[in-house]
């Protein structure tokens, strides 16, 4: 048998998903192999899905989607040993639909985003490995599985493999990952019955809150924790840059145990009982680190081109995104009978460069390097400012300025007044 | 769907008279499986639980004898009498020399319908699972599978069967409305054994199947027993000392042989270990290996998951080994040792070997 | 010969969970499978086609969900598949899911005659055992449970030789076709499905058969209706009174541990004492 195919998508996650659904939807001939039991059966953890990405794929999502909570609220904390400062906002609004943004479990998501997949004719294979691409010179011309009689042919292939795209290394389209462009990240979900977490987050019916948290959580390494309101779960994790875990040997399991064991974090998860979850990475490299994302009958998209705002923690909404916008190209080039030649495919990474994916990850180039560079940002900083609190807030017939004045000498003493203008200018610098 | 709890809230309030019938059904019947010239212990088990039911009942408590000659039959009868039984049905003939599923169903079926008792259990063997169900389909009657408790519902003195569910991370009570008798089957190890007791008599009802072995379509060819003595021993061993990954390569497992040796004891397993190779099937504990129930326990390098521990929990004492404080296995062992079992199995070893000699000594 | 193999897709009980507060099941995020013990039964069958060529069709009686199991089935080989699906099976014991599957399999015979069915040794959520028994018993067959071993098939005598294990040993069975047979857990492995095979299952028209199309008249036999037990309870099991006694001495050796454990038991459970008698015979 020799099958044949206008597009082979590798990978069931957002990208994938994304980019197989919007080629079918316009008549493509799709075939889209991942190597899971099913789509999401290696996602298992809970996260935040953007609204805005997926009702451009999916404009009525919500009628079906499994969703778990909005969110209403969101909190930061700068956490130290035993205590934390924060600022929250919540806002009645986001309980306006349609709603903005949502907590997801990824592998009901996926699984749901896949029947759509299916449903728009796409035929899906599951439990099934590229092991490589197809050459004809330099063009892709299909994919080598790990099953007998695995060879498939395509006009194209859109690499949607996530972050270690090992089949973009062997094919030497990219680079080896650098430790430092990447997070190790670690999560659990525990679960807890739905009226626990309404009153624990002060919230009614399926509003959600999320946490994001840094400061001693991570021991000095660059990196942030996170806690999401699930319906019946919380999901809660940690992730820090996989050089800063080599250089400090320590295991994220046990940075998340200690996270857990903060006594503000310990009570929102007292008494659920937990399901632990493999670790998985991140690509936190911004901007630079982005390889080509397009060649001769080949294409590139979601984690697997590096595209996620660690700023943000934004990461399947560019992946949707990505996908579907390598779709449309493909799209575009068929209906103009243009082949999919690196050049023509060209027009992908153009289309990228006007929408927010590129704009969002040029805004942030340097911080990936600038927080690598000091880690005070995760270290002294928070310490300073929990101390800062603490002298400010508690009564103890100390005078107010006096109060100030230690604090602002204590800043000073660990940063330098020098140090403290670069790191502020640095910051600005990288964000605005 | 086959008496998975159902995702919407039980049934148990469908609750109707009992069709007239069923009215004259009374007693309870336990069937008596015997194997090479002697009875199960799981049958004596259920003479033992099936006397509590029909004490409560106030009704009489038969054993169901099926065997190849009366001679054979007299003695199981005499055994059911010393472990509680009132009366037993004995039905003799040649064809049920050995188990078979077609003459068996039929012959039980016909004592079912001509004495009519209200409750008739068995043990959840591959013979008892596999008669079981053959009869209460022919008789459309409902039947629990597996039971590891039984008891009788004060309101409308129905049979209330307990079984673990998804590989026993839940539990169920399962009734049998309206039809009877009402089945179970159960689980060996889980009751305990009654007292024997020689004094007791009970009466004898002689019951003559209509056999004819060429209309029995099955044959036995052969009966290769289990040449491994100790395959059998296992789900009747006093001590077990079992193993789990914990032990890292298949050469630590003999860690586990030594001491077993120097105990007495059977050798056990979890499932990875199985598929690992390091033992054979036949050792496997848990759901979808053997249920034991020994004196004393002692899982190395075991972490406790559900699936192992509905197979060795009814263990009186149960010491486990292991250098994580957390491993869901302290949570419902007697003792444990937070530690490397590597180091402590050889310890143990020699500590009993010195216990023992000073025993030997002693007497 | 033809042979249909009965697949049930379950909820992954290692990954089910119990409610902490209201006791009843979780299933959110639990992975449905095919059952292990029926994919042993559907390999078996799959030997049997290799040796003899025959016609392999898998059914199944569950939600629409339960197409994914046959699909998997037939992406091992399985040359047809029957979804038994309809809101009037739902709630069903033992004895309605077999008249179920054996009216269904009455039909599938109409078409071609089945010549063996094959079934798991037991569900792992259901545990029972008891449905292929059931089957057996309503059509007539001849039933051959706990199978580890088929021996031969003489197609020409119509017979079949197979392995079965019993208390104590196993049985050499010799019986004539057609005949249920039940697979024991643990005797073979499952083969890893061909691209093209992949391919195949993924396209395949499913035959999606409710009620009436099974030839099902009397809705008192299936699904609640249709089920002599009901479940009344379902609760977790209650956890041992208290956890373990952790062992602890001042040294933390080996040897000092196993004596304090040793004094503690013999003293709290004499029995154990006398229990202990060590083998003679050392193992090689
Ligand atoms: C702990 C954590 C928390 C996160 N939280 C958020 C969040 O809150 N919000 C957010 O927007 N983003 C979040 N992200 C990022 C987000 O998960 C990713 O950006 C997104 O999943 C990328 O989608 P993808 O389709 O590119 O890759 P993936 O989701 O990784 O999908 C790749 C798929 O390809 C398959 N595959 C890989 N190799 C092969 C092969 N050779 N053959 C066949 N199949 C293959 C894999 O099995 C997988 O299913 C988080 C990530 C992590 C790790
Ligand atoms: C349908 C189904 C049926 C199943 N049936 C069964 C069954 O019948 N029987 C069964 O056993 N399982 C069964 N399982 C598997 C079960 O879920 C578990 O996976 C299994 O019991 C785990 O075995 P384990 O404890 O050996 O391994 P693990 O869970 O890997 O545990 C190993 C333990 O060893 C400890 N350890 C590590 N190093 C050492 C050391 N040096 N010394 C001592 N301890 C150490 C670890 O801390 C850990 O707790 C079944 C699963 C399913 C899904
Ligand atoms: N709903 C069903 N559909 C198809 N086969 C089933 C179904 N339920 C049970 N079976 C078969 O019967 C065997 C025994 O199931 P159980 O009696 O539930 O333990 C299983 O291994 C399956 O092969």
């Amino acid at each position: 048998m020799n099958e044949n195919f206008d597009v082979i998508v590798v990978g069931a996650g957002p990208s994938g998903n994304a980019a197989a659904y919007t080629l079918a939807r316009s008549g493509m001939r799709v075939l889209q192999i991942e190597r899971g039991e099913y789509p999401g059966s290696k996602n298992v953890q809970g996260a935040i899905l953007y609204a805005d990405a997926l009702e451009r794929i999916i404009p009525d999502f919500r009628e079906d989607a499994p969703l778990e909570r909005h969110l209403i609220e969101q909190r930061v904390w700068m956490l130290d040993d035993t205590s934390y400062v924060g600022s929250a906002y919540r806002s009645a609004d986001f309980s306006k639909p349609p709603f903005n943004r949502y907590t997801i479990i990824r592998a009901q998501f996926d699984k749901w985003f896949s029947q759509k997949v299916r449903e728009a004719g796409v035929l899906v294979i599951c439990e099934t490995t590229v092991t490589g691409l197809l050459l004809d010179g330099q063009r892709v011309v299909g994919v080598q599985t790990d099953r007998a009689g695995g060879s498939i042919y395509a006009d194209a292939v859109i690499l949607a493999d996530g972050v270690n795209s090992q089949l973009a290394r062997k094919a030497g389209f990219r680079p080896e990952i650098e430790p430092r462009e990447v997070a190790l990240a670690v999560k659990e979900i525990h679960f807890l019955p739905e009226e626990t977490i309404q009153s624990r987050f002060n919230v009614t019916g399926d509003e959600g809150v999320v946490i994001e948290m840094a400061g001693k959580i991570t021991q000095g390494m660059v990196g942030t924790g996170f806690l999401y309101t699930n319906k019946e779960s919380i999901a809660i994790g940690v992730g820090c840059l996989l050089s800063d875990f080599r250089k400090q040997k320590t295991s994220p399991y046990a940075l998340l145990d200690r996270m857990k064991a903060h006594p503000a974090i310990a009570p929102l998860l007292a008494g659920g009982e937990m399901k632990e979850y493999t670790a998985h990475l991140i690509p936190e490299g911004g901007y630079h680190s982005i390889p080509p994302i397009y060649g001769d009958g080949w294409l590139m998209v979601g984690d697997a081109g590096m595209f996620v705002n660690g700023v943000h923690r934004e990461g399947s909404n560019l992946a949707m995104t990505t996908g579907r916008l390598a779709a449309e190209t493909l799209i575009a080039l068929r209906s103009e009978r243009k082949p999919f030649s690196a050049r023509n495919l060209a027009r992908y990474r153009a289309s990228l460069d006007e929408s927010f994916v590129m704009r969002d990850l040029r805004k942030y180039k340097n911080l990936p390097r600038i927080v690598e560079k000091n880690p005070q940002f995760f270290t002294a900083y928070p310490e300073l400012m929990n101390k800062a609190a603490h002298t400010l807030i508690s009564v103890d017939g100390v005078d107010k300025k006096a109060k100030e004045r230690a604090i602002r000498q204590r800043f000073v003493a660990a940063r330098s007044r020098l140090g403290l203008l670069g790191d502020f200018f640095k910051l600005w610098r990288a964000f605005e | 769907m086959t008496q998975a709890p159902p995702s919407s809230k039980p049934a148990g309030r469908r609750k109707a008279e009992l069709d007239p019938r069923f009215t004259s059904y009374k007693g309870v019947f336990v069937f008596i499986e015997h194997n090479a010239g002697a009875i199960h212990p799981v049958s004596f088990e259920l003479l033992g639980e099936g006397r509590k039911l029909a004490d409560k009942l106030g009704v009489e408590l038969a054993g169901v004898v099926l065997a190849e000659s009366d001679g054979a039959a007299e003695a199981f009868c005499a055994e059911a009498f010393f472990h509680g039984a009132d009366l037993c049905y004995s039905a003799t003939h040649p064809a049920l020399a050995h188990y078979r599923n077609q003459p068996y169903t039929q012959t039980l079926t016909d004592i079912v319908n001509r004495h009519q008792p209200e409750i008739l259990l068995l043990g959840a063997t591959t013979m008892g699972r596999d008669l079981a169900g053959s009869v209460a389909t022919t008789l459309q009657t409902g039947l629990t599978a597996d039971c590891t408790g039984l008891a009788i519902d004060p309101d409308n003195r129905s049979l209330a069967a307990t079984r673990p569910t998804f590989g026993g991370t839940l539990l169920c009570t399962i009734l049998t409305l309206n039809y009877r008798p009402q089945m179970a089957t159960v689980r060996p190890r889980v009751m305990g054994l009654p007292e024997r007791d020689t004094s007791r008599h009970g009466r004898i009802i002689a019951e003559h199947p209509d056999l004819i072995e060429q209309d029995i379509v099955t044959k036995l060819l052969e009966f290769i027993p289990d040449e491994r003595r100790d395959e059998a021993n296992l789900a009747f061993a006093d001590i077990i000392v079992a193993g789990g990954r914990g032990l890292k390569r298949p050469d630590n497992f003999r860690l586990v042989w030594d001491l077993a040796d120097a105990l007495g004891a059977e050798v056990g397993a979890t499932r990875p270990v199985v598929q690992a190779g390091w033992v054979t099937a036949d050792r496997q504990i848990g759901q979808s290996g053997k249920t034991v129930r020994p004196k004393l326990y002692i899982a190395a390098g075991i972490s406790g998951a559900v699936q192992h521990r509905v197979g060795m929990e009814g263990a009186d004492v149960i010491v486990a080994i292991n250098p994580d404080p957390d491993a869901p296995i302290f949570d419902f062992a007697t003792y444990g040792i937070v530690a490397n079992a590597m180091q402590i199995l050889p310890a143990m070893t020699a500590a009993f070997r010195q216990h023992t000699a000073a025993m030997k000594k002693a007497v | 010969m033809h042979i249909l193999v009965c697949i049930k897709q379950v909820p992954d009980s290692a990954q089910i969970r119990v409610h902490p507060v209201t006791n009843t099941i979780m299933r959110q995020g639990v992975p449905a499978i095919v059952n292990p013990y029926d994919l042993v039964a559907l390999e078996e069958a799959l030997r049997l086609k290799d040796r003899t060529s025959a016609r392999v069709t898998v059914l199944t009686m569950g939600p629409p969900q339960a197409e994914s199991a046959l699909r998997k089935a037939l992406s091992f080989g399985a040359d047809e598949a029957i979804l038994l699906t309809d809101r009037a099976f739902a709630g069903a014991d033992t004895l309605a899911t077999s008249y179920a599957l054996a009216a269904a399999i009455r039909k599938i015979r109409d078409d071609m005659p089945v010549d063996l069915v094959f079934t798991g040794k037991q569900t792992i959520d259901g545990d029972t055992a008891q449905v292929g028994p059931g089957i057996a018993t309503r059509l007539g067959m001849q039933l051959l449970t706990y199978v580890s071993r088929i021996d031969r098939v003489d197609l020409e005598r119509g017979e079949i030789t197979v392995q079965r294990r019993a208390e104590g040993g196993v049985q050499v069975l010799r019986t004539r076709l057609p005949a249920v047979i039940t697979v024991l857990e643990g005797i073979n492995e499952m083969r890893f499905a061909t691209m093209p095979d992949m391919f195949r299952a993924a396209r395949y028209g499913l035959t999606v058969w409710d009620r009436e199309a099974a030839g099902i008249g009397d809705v008192t036999k299936i699904g609640l209706k249709g089920s002599p037990t009901v479940v009344s309870r379902v609760f977790a099991p209650t956890p041992r009174a208290q956890k373990a006694e952790i062992i602890q001495t001042q040294s933390e050796q080996p040897d000092d541990l196993v004596a304090t454990l040793l004094a503690k038991m013999f003293t709290k459970h004499p029995p154990l004492r006398a229990a202990i008698c060590p083998r003679a015979v050392q193992r090689t």
